[in-house]
């Protein structure tokens, strides 16, 4: 590496990270699991995280998060681990990546929350308070997710399309609000989300929480 | 050891006797049976579905005259050059083995609906009790006058995908720099509305990855306006500068006649000549909805909007292309929607498994330009007994490059995800 990774600009990076990552003093699993003491873990091996089955084999077989494994991963994620789940395409410039993985080889190092479980979704209120206070059926939420699984595959692999398998409720039950109100944007997701009733959305949000990567 | 009493065996005996006078599908059956016809998005999808979602409480056939499918979605990438065949062909082989569904390559001829069986090209029959006829399109090739399934081996249609697909992209891939291209568009309704652009899109790409400035691409459609029109018509000035001549109904007055040796489209204005000929016909409903009887007066088949069943017969369910689905277009992503409404039904119906109420969507992605892909979409739902759109979306002029591009690689995500949805 020519000149010294700069984490200023790392931690400006890691913006394309913090939906679903969280790393630092107090860091908690969201849709992907926290980042503390990730140089030198073992790659999907988290305990209580859902991972899929291609990162937990990954970790087995002896892949282990360095900064050059890092690297690697983050250029293009899923050619590096074929049928993961984390939907991020990839960080092509070398100086980025050196950047972001400077900055968390050094925030990395801080000690995770007592209790990892994601937070509820509940700061948003009014809307996802109600609809997470639901118990969705599974079995009607398995039929409406025909409509999400033509894109979402079931196995878990994410292929320009994010995976939606096995995250948790609270996570869902946001997103898909936030699609309803173009806080995220996405024309083919606001047209699905756009006329979901409550029970629809808890139908899904558990139905896809109950499943597994494959 | 195991003794008999006389009554017993005699009973054994019987039993036995009057299994081998009945008919092979009554001694055989304890499931019910669901047949699905055509082995496309519609098909492959109720066959899985219904296989899938019923845990091996159904017996499911999926009757195909192919070995392996193409799909006809994302062809026109294939001619872009940015697929190759083998990426969009697949086989019915983890179909079969993940799901137990049987797959039988024949050609379905007809239906007996009072027997409830289907017969095959060799002339066996297959019994069911519930039908899924997805046949996708067929082509009426003399609704232009000189074309005929000789001549599309001239003048490909390509509008099935395939030999004929292939054949078309060797004859663009022959093209020479200053040689024209005609391609006739067809009338509604018909296969995939935005295909016929999106095609043009794909030949005016590989012309200009060549340098080809000098040669032509002329559309003649039989419509005036088109599925994304503004969108195609935009990206037709943007990237392909003079390239692209778009004739409506109002210009050349009428398609008269094709000459597919002499490369010639008449018209009304004019005649155009072309060292490549794409004429894409009229459709109707494939041969087998029409010879069962499911078709109406408009070559497609009526249906209930609850459930994808045929207006013509309780037990047949008729799904994807060949279907009247109200504001739903013919597209694989709707025979994929479909096919799942129609599944869910056929469920409750033979395993008292609980029915919902229908729900459909569609979204069509195009690709203009490399990275520059656009898309259109709804929901639907049975309002009044017609399939109606409750929303709709569609991309629009002037987006930015990161959008188009984000749109093109969702599009790719789609397809591998319709396509594990079809094949397992």
């Amino acid at each position: 590496m020519a000149s010294e990774p700069d984490p200023v600009r790392g931690q400006e990076l890691f913006k394309a990270c913090i939906r679903c990552h969280e790393v630092g003093e107090g860091a908690k699993n969201k849709v992907g699991p926290h980042l503390d003491g990730l140089i030198g873990r073992a790659a999907g091996s988290l305990d209580g995280f859902n991972y899929s089955g291609a990162l937990k084999s990954a970790g087995k077989d002896g892949l282990v998060w360095t900064a050059e494994t890092l690297d690697q991963y983050i250029t293009k994620p899923r050619e590096f681990i074929k049928g993961n789940r984390m939907s991020y395409l990839g960080m092509a410039k070398t100086e980025d990546r050196a950047d972001l993985i400077g900055w968390l080889e050094t925030i990395s190092r801080a000690a995770p929350s007592d209790d990892v479980t994601p937070d509820p979704a509940s700061t948003i209120v009014g809307f996802a308070e109600s609809v997470l206070a639901l118990e969705g059926d599974p079995a009607f939420g398995e039929y409406l997710s025909g409509d999400c699984v033509t894109c979402h595959q079931v196995s878990g692999n994410a292929d320009g399309i994010p995976s939606i398998i096995g995250i948790p409720k609270d996570y869902f039950v946001r997103a898909l609000f936030e699609y309803k109100n173009n806080i995220r944007q996405n024309e083919v997701m606001k047209s699905r989300v756009v006329n979901l009733s409550n029970e629809e959305i808890a139908a899904l949000a558990a139905y896809f929480e109950t499943l597994q990567p494959q | 050891m195991t003794q008999f009493n006389r009554r017993q065996f005699a009973l054994l005996l019987g039993g036995t006797t009057a299994a081998i006078a009945m008919p092979s599908y009554l001694r055989a059956q304890q499931k019910p049976r669901v047949v699905v016809i055509g082995g496309g998005a519609g098909g492959t999808t109720a066959a899985r579905y219904i296989a899938k979602d019923s845990k091996g409480e159904i017996e499911v056939t999926l009757i195909d005259a192919a070995e392996k499918f193409t799909t006809c979605f994302f062809s026109n990438l294939y001619l872009g050059g940015y697929r190759d065949f083998e990426s969009i062909t697949h086989g019915y082989d983890k179909l079969e083995s993940g799901y137990g569904i049987k797959k039988i390559t024949a050609y379905a001829k007809s239906v007996d609906k009072a027997a409830k069986t289907v017969t095959l090209a060799d002339g066996s029959t297959v019994p069911y009790d519930r039908l899924v006829v997805s046949p996708g399109i067929d082509l009426i090739f003399d609704s232009i006058e000189g074309y005929s399934e000789e001549a599309a081996e001239i003048a490909p249609h390509a509008w099935k995908a395939g030999p004929q697909t292939q054949l078309l992209k060797a004859k663009l891939d022959a093209i020479q720099d200053g040689q024209q291209i005609v391609m006739v568009a067809p009338p509604n309704p018909y296969r995939c509305p935005p295909g016929p652009y999106e095609r043009v899109s794909m030949m005016a790409h590989v012309l200009k990855s060549k340098g080809f400035t000098n040669s032509k691409i002329i559309v003649l459609d039989p419509k005036d306006k088109f599925s994304k029109q503004g969108l195609f018509q935009a990206g037709w000035e943007k990237y392909y500068p003079g390239m692209v001549e778009w004739y409506g109904p109002d210009v050349h007055g009428g398609i008269k006649k094709v000459d597919a040796a002499a490369g010639t489209v008449e018209t009304d204005l004019d005649t155009f000549k072309g060292e490549l000929l794409n004429i894409i016909p009229k459709q109707k409903a494939g041969a087998i909805a029409a010879e069962a009887g499911l078709t109406n007066d408009s070559g497609f088949c009526p249906i209930d909007a609850t459930s994808m069943r045929s207006a013509n017969d309780p037990n047949i369910f008729v799904i994807g292309d060949a279907s009247i689905a109200g504001a739903m277009p013919k597209s694989g992503f709707s025979a994929n929607s479909q096919a799942k409404v129609a599944a869910m039904i056929i469920r409750s119906e033979l395993t008292n498994s609980k029915a919902f109420p229908a729900k459909y969507a569609n979204t069509c992605w195009s690709l203009i330009e490399t990275n520059d892909g656009v898309k259109v979409g709804g929901q639907y739902e049975p309002k009044d007994g017609k399939i109606e759109a409750t929303n709709n979306f569609v991309s629009q002029n002037g987006e930015d490059e990161a959008v188009r591009k984000a749109t093109y690689e969702e599009s790719e995500g789609w397809y591998k995800g319709i396509t594990a949805d079809m094949f397992g």
